[in-house]
């Protein structure tokens, strides 16, 4: 056996792998438990990678290059599709001229995310093409056929994963692919690309057209494959499910699909027709059990308690022999907490020594809520902090209202907290309001990303900054501090307290790098210093 | 030819090593020519939390997750971790914890991860030159030989 072929890989991994394979011209994205490591493998491999400041603008220039005739790519997780969604919709119908992969990953179990909402639904709506890998080999052969597929029919085409496909580790065999094909050029279709209804209307015709073929070609592709000869129990699933369920009955007949939008219902009959018990093992949402139902398919579902959560070989087993008896819940680890010395620390506890009421985002610093801290309030997506802030002090009685703060990272203000702040300045509450930026200057909560107030690159070179104290004052408002909140906790305490008495609008940015960053992010700085003092090919 | 498939268990708290441990061990038996996978929940273990990571090898493996109380051995690097993990043990399961280890003669406490893949060793048929090729693409250079050192530390301690 050829060892130099064979690696042992993360689903990431092997994605980053499939796309130089392709010659993808651009992968793009927002940071994101379990997606993150694709395009940061992607870059160290060479390959060209950009965070954006979030994933409807990481959709926009994925779907520009595609436009132009690249091949493109856009990670994230599952909640960064919502945010991308927009964009999703319209250019399904618009199609591409190149390849555009879009990368969901899913988090069933909520390892690291607020929802476990189930991205299949977004395929269907939107009406593109989704394959579900099982295992880093699948994630490394689907991405190659998704792009196939996308050049082919020239439309979006989503990849979805979960965290055990992403993360878990599994043997690839790496081949030869196809590398670039030709270089992007212009080519004008005005009817195609610009979506006034007049226009729109005819591509939504055209969409369906050509979910028509791509169905009937999934009918007999060889992303979805069939298995055994047993006829009493047949199992019909996808993704990493397939793997626990061949765990848990070995022998009997497997109907594994690969495509799961459009689905192959005629290929899915015929299956189901051969068995005497037919069971549809899927996780989270009955995405499959709805689309067969709907399609007139006998079969078993699972009962809803597994919905809820990943699912594993046991709980197989369990859907297997109908048993639904509460499953014993599993003792209680350790909670993360924020580290010694994390600069978020000292927020917090000035946070809830002012009895602040705080409306808070997501992040490291979503930590704060636990005690010791206990000072956050509410949580729901990256950004909610400022509008819900708002919201808060517009409604409560004024002794409440002028204790409302938003606190949100400085990723998530560049994500989605902009508008927020320019929302603040164009309804300003009675009381006044006070937003809080904590800049640890990295993206921590995802393992310490660049992103456009870092000044630098995924590949952690130089490039423009965003600064906020400028674009807080560039907005009018009145208030605006710096502090660093290890330094000058009392300071900061002593702001806050005073802003808290203005009817005015007010934005703190504590400032002090996060402590695992803080020593990579001195290194950056004296290479980008000895970059702009030569000449070489890195200097900006 | 049966295919038995022997599930490892690495667990301990963020920052201890847990998933370097697992990469090594995975990486070790994936290079004596075992069909391997390796499964784990992060994305918060940099601050402080619990962190388990799940290695199955054997001829086929199929899923990654190793079915709750089917773990064949537990290594845990934190004492107080080894309660909230025993359950994931079989009956006749090897528990691999910090005590077996006289801390006092690791020359670098951080290796304790390493230490205790030393003692898992000597239950699996896994040559040590495997083991050594799977520190050395896992870890800096600078690491390499404390951590070899710490490694034979384990294989050779007294655990009866
Ligand atoms: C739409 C969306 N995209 C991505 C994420 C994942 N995510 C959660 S918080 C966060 C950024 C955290 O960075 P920052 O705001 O700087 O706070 P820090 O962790 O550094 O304290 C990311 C990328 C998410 N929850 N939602
Ligand atoms: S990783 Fe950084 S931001 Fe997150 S808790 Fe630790 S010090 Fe704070």
């Amino acid at each position: 056996m050829n060892q130099t072929d064979r690696k042992l890989l993360s689903g990431n991994e092997a994605i980053a792998l499939a796309m130089c394979g392709c010659g993808v011209g651009l992968g793009t994205g927002y940071p994101g438990t379990p997606s993150t490591e694709i395009l940061e493998n992607f870059g160290e491999l060479g390959g060209k990678a950009q965070w954006s400041p979030n994933e409807k603008v990481a959709f926009e220039v994925a779907l520009g290059a595609a436009y132009a005739g690249a091949r493109a790519v856009v990670t994230m997780k599952h909640v960064g599709l919502n945010v991308a969604a927009d964009p999703l919709f319209t250019a399904a119908y618009t199609g591409v001229s190149g390849a555009l992969l879009i990368v969901s990953a899913d988090d069933p179990g909520m390892a690291s995310s607020q929802n476990e909402q189930d991205n299949r639904h977004y395929a269907v709506a939107a009406g593109i093409p989704m394959l579900e890998p099982s295992d880093s080999q699948e994630a490394y052969d689907f991405t190659v056929a998704a792009i196939e597929i996308s050049e082919r029919w020239r439309i979006p085409v989503m990849l979805r994963l979960t965290t055990r496909i992403c993360h878990s580790k599994t043997i690839v065999r790496l081949r030869e692919l196809p590398g670039p094909k030709e270089s992007p050029t212009f080519v004008r279709d005005i009817q195609g690309r610009v979506m006034i209804p007049a226009y729109a209307r005819p591509a939504h015709h055209r969409l369906r057209d050509k979910l028509a073929e791509i169905n009937a070609w999934n009918e007999s592709s060889t992303l979805n494959q069939r298995f055994g000869e047993e006829s009493t129990l047949g199992i019909i699933t996808s993704g990493i499910s397939y793997v626990h369920a061949k765990e848990a009955a070995p022998t009997v007949s497997m109907l594994k699909l690969g495509m799961t939008y459009p689905l192959p219902l005629d290929f899915i009959r015929s299956f189901a027709a051969c068995v005497d018990r037919c069971v549809v093992i899927e996780e989270g949402d009955p995405y499959l059990v709805d689309s067969l139902r709907a399609a007139g398919i006998g079969f078993e579902g699972k009962s809803n308690i597994f919905r809820f959560g990943e699912l594993n070989v046991g709980r197989v087993r369990k859907i297997l022999k109908g048993d639904d008896t509460p499953e014993p819940v599993p003792p209680r680890g350790k909670p993360p907490q924020l580290c010694m010395g994390c600069p978020h620390r000292t927020v917090f506890e000035i946070l809830h020594k002012l009895d602040c009421i705080v409306s808070g985002d997501i992040g490291c610093y979503t930590l704060g809520v636990l005690p010791p801290f206990e000072a956050m309030d509410t949580c729901v997506c990256m950004g909610a902090s400022i509008g819900v802030g708002l919201g808060l002090r517009h409604s409560l009685p004024f002794e409440q209202a002028r204790r409302v703060v938003s606190v949100i990272g400085d990723s998530t203000f560049v994500h989605s907290g902009i508008t927020g702040l320019v929302e603040m300045v164009y309804n300003p509450p009675e009381t006044g309001h006070v937003v809080m930026i904590l800049d640890n200057g990295t993206t921590a909560m995802t393992g310490l990303q660049e992103h456009p107030g870092t000044g630098r690159t995924l590949g952690h070179r130089q490039t423009g900054k965003v600064i906020y104290e400028d674009l807080a004052k560039a907005l009018g408002i009145q208030n605006v501090h710096v502090i660093d909140p290890s330094r000058d906790a009392e300071g900061l305490k002593t702001t806050l307290t005073d802003a808290l008495q203005r009817k005015e609008l007010t934005v703190i940015i504590t400032r002090r790098p996060c402590i695992l960053a803080a020593k990579k992010i001195i290194q950056y700085e004296k290479e980008a210093m000895h970059c702009e003092s030569c000449s070489c090919e890195h200097a900006v | 030819m049966k295919n038995q498939v022997i599930n490892v268990i690495i667990a301990g708290l963020g920052g201890q090593g847990v998933l370097k441990a697992s990469d090594i061990l995975s990486d070790a038996v994936f290079r004596a020519g075992y069909d391997v996978k390796k499964s784990e929940i992060h994305g918060m273990s940099q601050r402080g939390g619990s962190v388990c990571s799940d290695v199955r090898f054997g001829k086929k493996v199929l899923s990654p997750m190793v079915p709750v109380g089917e773990a064949d051995f537990l290594v845990v690097i934190a004492e107080d971790q080894v309660e909230v993990n025993r359950h994931q043990l079989r009956q006749s399961g090897v528990l691999i914890e910090p005590k077996l280890i006289d801390l006092k003669t690791l020359k670098n406490q951080k290796s304790l991860n390493v230490a205790l893949l030393g003692i898992l060793s000597r239950y699996l048929d896994i040559g040590e030159e495997h083991w050594k090729e799977a520190i050395r693409s896992n870890l800096p250079e600078k690491l390499h030989g404390v951590n070899f050192d710490t490694f034979t530390l384990g294989r050779s301690a007294k655990t009866d």
